[in-house]
Parts: structure tokens; C-alpha cells; sequence
């Protein structure tokens, strides 16, 4: 079985760590050779999101040191992935060298989702959980990498897991990296239309593929004093 | 002055000498679907109505006149000089003003008038559109002042769209100082996005396809 | 890093009528273009997008070229091109005509170039009467506002609103019904079409082939405009042009649905000179101004130029869910939302409102919807990097810019970074939730306190997924 790598993301690594552990173990039951390289940390994204695209540039280059060798690089965030595969081209598009190593890099990149249902071909992983849940597209997955229906199909395959969409599945949820702090009260009103979208479904799951999302839309649930839950695709993939 | 400044700034911003050759532009996008008449009249019917505009399929100039009548009676009308409105005898009707040629006593009539009568040169039936070409036998205020738009259009000059206009006209203003399109009544929605029809042009719109 | 939100967005978003007011209208304009681009009204709907941007780029990498040509087309119709650098020349160049013509009178079609320039304001200090006639901008004019919105003007205002300005300024009974509105508009509106002297207009469109000026509207001021005083001014960005009035097919099938979700507007006009021989009516004179007022800057920057492939639909703003909270008046200048966020820190400077890139989620739906498909959020991010660019140059923002490379030199460091980490975890010790509603009081400033100013705070995991993985990887050898 082929080697498949895995970028948990910086914010897996320090604050959702159950979501790595249960990518690894989907990937494991499907039979894939599970890697860590240890060495990983971040894309680089923050920075570059922020202006920063010199300091953002170092560390990405860390990365493609990191990740040079591997087969396929798989990563349980649509935002994360889109960094990698689309916007490392602007931030080295004057280093030739490094934009060579981005462009081979590239293909070999692949959000959680897709390579499940575009690579390991597996539909249906042996999933049980009960509940009922909405899915919350996160734009960049939605819109940089055009990941609609992965998700849900692999969700429509869990078994007891009643999917329920919201009107507003793809309306951002205010998180935007940096804009959440930086612009506050709108980053918490766009949180607001999201999780009261959320609510008229009656789900007490939101499921998504990015935790940094979830981490704004639970943040506010919590803070609505509402009970509905958010869990990582891969935490409901791994449940059996 | 002012025009060679801004000139030379667009040219040293783009890396241009003046009359540097220019790659042609990508070619225009014309697709002319085959439709007959009869779905032409069906989706400008359906276009048009769709947009509170009333269309009446007149099976000969007698129809299209008491069509005309009927809609005039009770208040005063101004027709253009176009040839189509005399042929079907709509300028003979008592109620109506034809034969303008000065502004003055045009623009009077017209801000009276409960009733502009035009004909037009074309029609469009994927949007149900009037095409109007500006000319001495088609005044502008006709179908702008009056509160009622009435339209008698030779069904054959019926096209499917945009497309095939552009492509029988490619150049517009090489026959007319303005082509105007005319699609159902003047609207507004900028009071709490509420629709009102009639805000400065024409309330109500009725095509007589003849 | 500290807040940048403006006043006026907080202001916005604790008004619930307002909030209530703008979500609605944006909401409705968002279905009923999603309806107008139905794969069945209009297959080729991508293609067109596509087209329309290649026509864009085409036209602005060559637009000396069509701008002369324009010229020479407008001259052999009898009209007359007129170049101005800025808003002052366009007020000069009118209150001279308007001189010596013997002009009291100026009616005005909704134009946001003219906006851009108060022209307005201008033509009134020189005692020359100007007139909005489509009914968002003239009930804004009564009341003194900046248009809230590209395409509906007037979206922040309730019929109350109006009713109140109407009986305040037109001396009218007070009248609540927006039809009744509409109608007082019309009949006030209508005496000044048929006094006017000049009709000033903007234009959506310059065709270079044809010298003509298009103008797209739904309630026939534009048309009055332009058809009813002697004079008609046509005032547009030099970025409006297109080649060919052939190119229009692809143009008008993208413009009315993108705005409004109508597959044609009401009228559509394409003016172009004045009334030709024997016409019995429209106006004795044309003039099109063609303004730069800073666009000729952004038309050397590659990548940023394509900001001027704008067509002024409006559909970033209605899709922008900071649009959508923040209102159009939180915006420092007439244009706002998307497009206005990336093209006013182009033609002001990125460092006269540096917030203003930052001010997007880059959710990338403004580019999403964009009928011209022009990268928002791609320039977005390069105009953060500029304005970070300019900030150190001033030598402002130190502490931010010290943040960032502190954490880049961190992140090529895997050994410290876990360390880091695992000493961050330490200030959060475990106890009771794993979300935290507030974080000692040492702890409570900037980013951590914006944070929770609005939602709950994760605690960082006890243990890294790299400490677990390492122990997961042991117990299984």
C-alpha cells in the first residue's frame, strides 16, 4: 500500500489533536502506510494572509523542505491544502527554484475529503455514528479548491448519520485567520448569521473540513449557550 | 492638453508608443440558434408578460387597429411618423396626434398625451425587448413621456436576441444617434426593494405584434 | 495586532433595522441572480464570464489605442471627446458650457463617477443647479448622503426615512406609501426633465467602435437624460471602453443579471452624437468627458489592473458577508465592498485607510459571482502586502512585524516550536471545560481579548498530536 504523509496543520497539532489521530486512523483501516514527518509545523499561511510574504515565504519554504520526498501529502484542512497548492505560485513566483519545488509539490497535496473519495476511492469507510448533523462548507475548500460534494458523499455514507443541509451552508463563518481579531465584531455578526442558519436545521452536529471553522463556529455556539456540537470529518469518519 | 497628458500616461504605464499596432480583440461571441416564428411570438409573449407588458398577436392591420382604438378611447394619443402606424391606419384615429416634426410642439404633445404610439425596428423574444433606432420617423419622447407605451411591430422583425440583432446590425451607430432597448415598464425598486412601475417612463407596455 | 474596525461598522452592526434592512435587499438581489444564471435560461453563462474578462484585459492592454479610436468615432458623429485629469477639470469644463450656453439647469442620471468627483457639490458652489433624477440618488441628494450601495443607492433607507426627508425638504404632506413616494418624486422629477438646459450622464459602457455611450437603467432617467435637454454630457472612467458594439452581446447579458438578476434592464441605451438630420428630437450637443482621476496608476501594475475591468454590477457587495454586516457607509470612499476594497487603497494610496484590505474574510465569494471574474481576494492579499510594505518603511506597526518574524524563525525551528507549544498549554492549565469564556487577566489583551470579545476560546490540547503520535507509535512497536 502506498505511503500517504501527514500536514495535521498547526492548529491540529496544538489544539485539535484528536482530529490528526482520527485522519490517521481512516487512512489506516483503508490500508495506507501512515507517516508523520516530525519536523512539519506550519504552511505559512498567517503571515501570508497578513502581508507578511517575506516572513511567510521562510516558512513555507520549511515546509517543501519537509515534504519533498513524500508521496502523497495528505492534510485535514481545505485551507491549508489551498495555501500549499495555489498560493505558494504568488508567493515564489520570482524564486524560480522554489516555485519549481512548489509546482511539483503541488499535485501531491491533497485535502482529507478528496483524497478519500478522488484517490483511495472509498466512498464508505465503515463509519457508524448517530446523530443528526449539518455540513459547513469552508470557502476555501469550497471556492479555491471546488470540494462541494466529497464531503457529502462520504458523510452519506455513514451509517445512523442523518445529513441535514442549512440554508447558509456556504456562507463564510467570519473566521478569515487574522480578520477574527482584527475585525472583531464583524468576524462575531458573520459567526451570528452562520450559527443561526446552524440552529433552524435542528442538527446538534456541524461537521466541516477545516478546524480553524469550526473553531469560530463552536466558539460562538458556546457562547449562544447553544448545545450543538462541531466535530472534524475525519473525528465522524474514524467513530464506528 | 489635458488629453495627451492622460494619453502619454496610459502609453508609458502599458510600455506603448502611439500608433503601436494593436492585436485584434478576441472575436465576438454571436450564437444565432435556428427558432421559428411561432416560438419566437410564444417566448416574447411569455418575456413580456412576465414583466406586466401586454401583447396582442394581431392577424392582420384591421385587428391591430381596433386593438389601438380600443386602448385610446377615452384619452388623447401621440403616434409617430413611422409608416407601419399610417399603413394600419392608427394615424387616422381621432384620438391621435400624428405628424410631428418640431421639437417644441412634439415635446408639448407628448408631456400630455395618456397614450405614445411607436412602431419599432425590431423585437427581441428571449427578453421580450423593443429595439427602437432614434430617426425623423421615430421621435425619442414618444414611448418616454406618456404614462402608456403602445408598440405595433411587423412580426417579421421578430429576432430571437442580443446575438442576432448584433449580427444584422454590427455597427448601430452608423444608422442611428441612439439605439435604445425597451424591455417591459419603467420600474424602480429603490424604496425598500419594493416594485413600482411607471417611476419616470411609460406604467404600462402593450406590444401589438402584427 | 489591534482592531481596525472602523466606528461607523460597529455603529452598523448594533443596529438591528439596519442590519435587518441591508441583509434583505442583499439577500434578494443574491436570489434573484442565482435564478437569472439558471443553467437553463443561460447555459453558457461560465463562457461568458470568461469572454468577458478576455474582452476586459484586451481592452485595458490596449487602451490607448481604443481610447483614440473612440475619439475619432465620437468626432465623426458629430459629438466631442473631452479628456479631464481630475474632477475639477469636469467642473470646469461644464460650468463653462453651461456659461455659455446660458445653462440654469442640470438634470443627472445615477452616475458613480460623478459621485467619485462630487460634481455635484462642485456645479452647486458656482450656483449651477443640479438634479439627481433616478429616485435612490435623488431621495440621497435631498438628504445629503453618499450612496449606500454600487446599485441601489438608497438600500439603508426605510419608506419612513424617505417619508421624513420629502416633508422636510419638498414641503409635501407626509406621505408613507412608497408608491404615493414615487409618485411625488415623479411629478417634482418631470418639470425639471422638460426645464433642463443639460443632461448629464455616466456611462456603462464606451464602445470604441461605434463612439457611442451605453447606459443601463430601469426607470427611464437615464433615456430623459439624454433624449430631452439640448445638451447631453456623458461623463465615464477611462476604463469603461470595449471594442466593439458587437461585444456588447456578451456585456449586457452579464451586466442586468449580475446587478439585478433581470436578463435585459428596462432600457438600454447606446447614444451615440447628437440627433442627426431631421430628427425631430433629442439633443444639439455631445459631449463625452473621459475621466482618469488616478486610473491611469493602476493601469501599471499587471496583476492589479485588472481592478479596472470593473463593470460597476454590484453583485461583490451582495455576496460580501462584510458588506453584508458592515453597510456600505462604513467604506471611507463612494465605492464599497469588494471592489471598493481594492480599488480605493489604489486610487487614495494604501496608506491613507490601511485597514480597508484587511477587511475581508477572503472568502472568495465576491470573485465567485464577479461577471469580469477579477480576483478579488488575489488582490486583496497583495495590497496587505503593500500596505505591511509601506507600514515598516514608515516604521510603523514594529511590534507586528517583530511578531511575525519571531514566529517565522520559530516555525523552521520544529524542536522549539513543540517547546513553545507545550509551554503555551502550560498557561492554560486543565480545568472543568475545555472552552474557556475568559483567560487570566495577563493574558487578557489584544488578540486574545478580541477573540473573546465575540466566542469562546479553545485551550490549547494538554498534548500535541506530536507528543501523541510519538506514544501511539510506541505502544504499537
Amino acid at each position: 500500500m502506498p505511503r500517504v504523509s501527514l500536514f495535521v496543520t498547526c492548529v491540529v497539532d496544538q489544539v485539535f489533536p484528536r482530529v490528526g489521530l482520527a485522519m490517521a486512523d481512516v487512512l489506516e483501516r483503508l490500508g495506507y502506510d501512515v507517516d508523520f514527518p516530525e519536523a512539519q509545523t506550519c504552511c505559512g499561511q498567517p503571515a501570508f494572509n497578513s502581508g507578511y510574504r517575506a516572513e511567510a515565504r521562510q516558512v513555507a519554504m520549511h515546509f517543501l523542505d519537509v515534504f519533498r520526498h513524500a508521496d502523497y501529502i495528505v492534510v485535514p484542512s481545505g485551507s491549508c491544502t489551498s495555501m500549499i497548492s495555489h498560493h505558494y505560485q504568488e508567493l515564489f513566483h520570482k524564486q524560480p527554484e522554489w516555485l519549481e519545488q512548489a509546482a511539483a509539490i503541488a499535485p501531491r497535496v491533497w485535502e482529507f475529503s478528496r483524497f478519500l473519495t478522488d484517490v483511495a476511492k472509498a466512498d464508505d469507510v465503515g463509519a457508524t455514528f448517530e446523530g443528526k448533523a449539518t455540513y459547513h462548507d469552508s470557502c476555501h475548500a469550497l471556492r479555491e479548491l471546488n470540494i462541494r460534494n466529497p464531503p457529502r458523499r462520504l458523510l452519506s455514507r455513514v451509517r445512523g448519520l442523518q445529513l441535514l443541509e442549512m440554508d447558509k451552508a456556504e456562507e463564510c463563518c467570519g473566521f478569515g485567520g487574522t480578520f477574527s481579531v482584527k475585525f472583531a465584531e464583524t468576524s462575531g455578526g458573520m459567526a451570528g448569521t452562520k450559527i443561526e442558519s446552524i440552529l433552524r436545521t435542528g442538527a446538534e452536529y456541524v461537521i466541516s473540513i477545516d478546524s480553524s471553522c469550526l473553531m469560530q463556529i463552536q466558539g460562538a455556539l458556546l457562547r449562544a449557550g447553544s448545545n450543538v456540537r462541531t466535530l472534524h470529518l475525519a473525528e465522524v469518519l474514524a467513530s464506528r | 492638453m489635458a488629453r495627451d497628458k492622460i494619453l502619454h500616461k496610459v502609453r508609458t504605464a502599458l510600455g506603448r508608443s502611439p500608433g503601436q499596432p494593436t492585436p485584434p480583440p478576441p472575436p465576438a461571441r454571436l450564437r444565432l440558434p435556428e427558432v421559428t416564428l411561432d416560438q419566437r411570438i410564444d417566448a416574447f409573449v411569455r418575456a413580456l408578460e412576465t414583466l406586466a407588458g401586454k401583447v396582442f398577436v394581431a392577424a392582420s392591420p384591421e385587428e391591430a387597429l381596433a386593438y389601438t382604438a380600443n386602448l385610446c378611447e377615452g384619452r388623447t394619443a401621440v403616434a409617430s411618423n413611422a409608416p407601419l402606424l399610417a399603413e394600419c391606419g392608427i394615424t387616422r384615429l381621432a384620438a391621435v396626434q400624428s405628424g410631428f416634426h418640431e421639437r417644441a410642439p412634439l415635446r408639448a404633445a407628448c408631456a400630455q398625451a395618456g397614450i405614445g404610439i411607436t412602431s419599432a425596428d425590431y423585437a427581441l423574444a428571449d427578453t421580450g425587448s423593443l429595439v427602437m433606432f432614434s430617426c425623423p420617423a421615430e421621435a425619442r419622447l414618444i414611448s418616454l413621456l406618456p404614462p402608456v407605451h403602445l408598440a405595433v411591430v411587423d412580426r417579421r422583425r421578430l429576432l430571437t436576441g442580443l446575438d442576432e440583432l448584433y449580427s444584422l446590425h454590427p455597427l448601430p451607430s452608423g444608422e442611428t444617434s441612439a439605439m435604445v432597448f425597451i424591455t417591459g415598464p419603467s420600474r424602480t425598486a429603490d424604496i425598500e426593494q419594493i416594485l413600482i412601475r411607471g417611476v419616470h417612463g411609460p406604467r404600462e407596455i402593450h406590444v401589438v405584434l402584427v | 495586532m489591534t482592531t481596525l474596525e472602523p466606528q461607523k461598522a460597529r455603529a452598523t452592526l448594533a443596529d438591528a433595522n439596519l442590519q435587518l434592512a441591508i441583509y434583505a435587499a442583499t439577500g434578494r438581489l443574491m436570489e434573484k441572480r442565482k435564478s437569472s444564471i439558471d443553467e437553463r435560461d443561460l447555459p453558457d453563462y461560465q463562457e461568458l464570464r470568461s469572454h468577458a474578462h478576455e474582452l476586459k484585459k484586451h481592452t485595458i492592454e490596449n487602451l490607448d489605442f481604443y481610447l483614440e479610436q473612440f475619439e475619432e468615432n465620437v468626432n465623426a458623429h458629430g459629438g466631442k471627446v473631452v479628456y479631464c485629469r481630475d474632477g475639477t477639470e469636469v467642473a470646469d469644463f461644464v460650468l463653462n458650457l453651461a456659461k455659455e450656453r446660458g445653462a440654469r439647469l442640470v438634470v443627472k442620471s445615477k452616475s458613480m463617477t460623478t459621485e467619485e468627483i462630487d460634481l455635484n457639490e462642485r456645479l452647486e458652489q458656482h450656483d449651477l443647479e443640479a438634479v439627481e433624477t433616478d429616485l435612490g440618488e435623488y431621495i440621497l441628494q435631498l438628504a445629503h448622503q453618499k450612496p449606500y450601495h454600487i446599485v441601489a443607492p438608497a438600500l439603508h433607507l426605510t419608506r419612513y426615512d424617505v417619508a421624513d426627508i420629502f416633508t422636510d425638504k419638498l414641503a409635501v404632506e407626509r406621505e408613507t406609501v412608497p408608491e404615493k413616494q414615487t409618485l411625488i418624486a415623479r411629478s417634482v422629477l418631470r418639470e425639471k426633465f422638460l426645464a433642463a438646459d443639460i443632461g448629464i450622464t455616466g456611462a456603462n459602457f464606451l464602445v470604441a467602435d461605434s463612439g457611442a455611450v451605453v447606459l443601463v437603467e430601469n426607470e427611464g432617467n437615464a433615456r430623459l437624460t439624454h433624449s430631452a435637454p439640448k445638451i447631453h454630457i456623458a461623463i465615464a472612467g477611462i476604463e469603461k471602453l470595449i471594442p466593439r458594439a458587437q461585444d456588447l452581446a456578451t456585456f449586457l447579458k452579464l451586466l442586468g443579471r449580475s446587478a439585478t438578476g433581470q436578463p435585459l434592464t428596462v432600457y438600454t441605451s447606446m447614444v451615440s452624437g447628437p440627433r442627426r438630420h431631421q430628427e425631430i428630437d433629442g439633443p444639439d450637443e455631445f459631449y463625452v468627458v473621459l475621466l482618469d482621476n488616478g486610473r491611469t496608476k493602476l493601469i501599471a501594475d499587471r496583476e492589479k489592473r485588472e481592478s479596472l475591468y470593473c463593470i460597476r454590477c454590484g453583485a461583490c457587495l451582495n455576496h460580501c458577508p462584510v458588506y453584508r454586516k458592515i453597510g456600505g457607509h462604513s467604506y471611507p470612499w463612494v465605492y464599497s465592498g469588494p471592489i471598493g476594497a481594492i480599488i480605493t487603497p489604489q486610487y487614495m494610496g494604501v496608506t491613507k485607510d490601511p485597514w480597508l484590505p484587511f477587511a475581508s474574510s477572503l472568502c472568495g465569494a465576491c470573485y465567485e459571482v464577479c461577471p469580469v471574474k477579477i480576483n478579488i481576494p488575489k488582490l486583496l492579499l497583495e495590497l496587505r502586502s503593500e500596505v505591511v510594505k509601506a507600514k515598516a518603511r514608515d516604521g510603523k506597526d514594529r511590534l507586528e512585524k517583530a511578531a511575525f518574524r519571531l514566529w517565522a524563525w520559530v516555525m523552521r525551528r520544529p524542536k522549539l516550536y513543540e517547546m513553545l507549544g507545550m509551554m503555551g498549554a502550560g498557561l492554560f492549565p486543565e480545568s472543568g471545560s475545555r472552552w474557556l469564556r475568559h483567560v487570566p487577566g495577563l493574558l487578557d489583551f489584544g488578540p486574545l481579548r478580541a477573540w473573546l470579545s465575540q466566542r469562546d476560546l479553545p485551550r490549547p490540547a494538554a498534548r500535541s498530536f506530536r507528543q501523541q503520535w510519538r506514544a501511539r507509535r510506541k505502544g504499537a512497536a
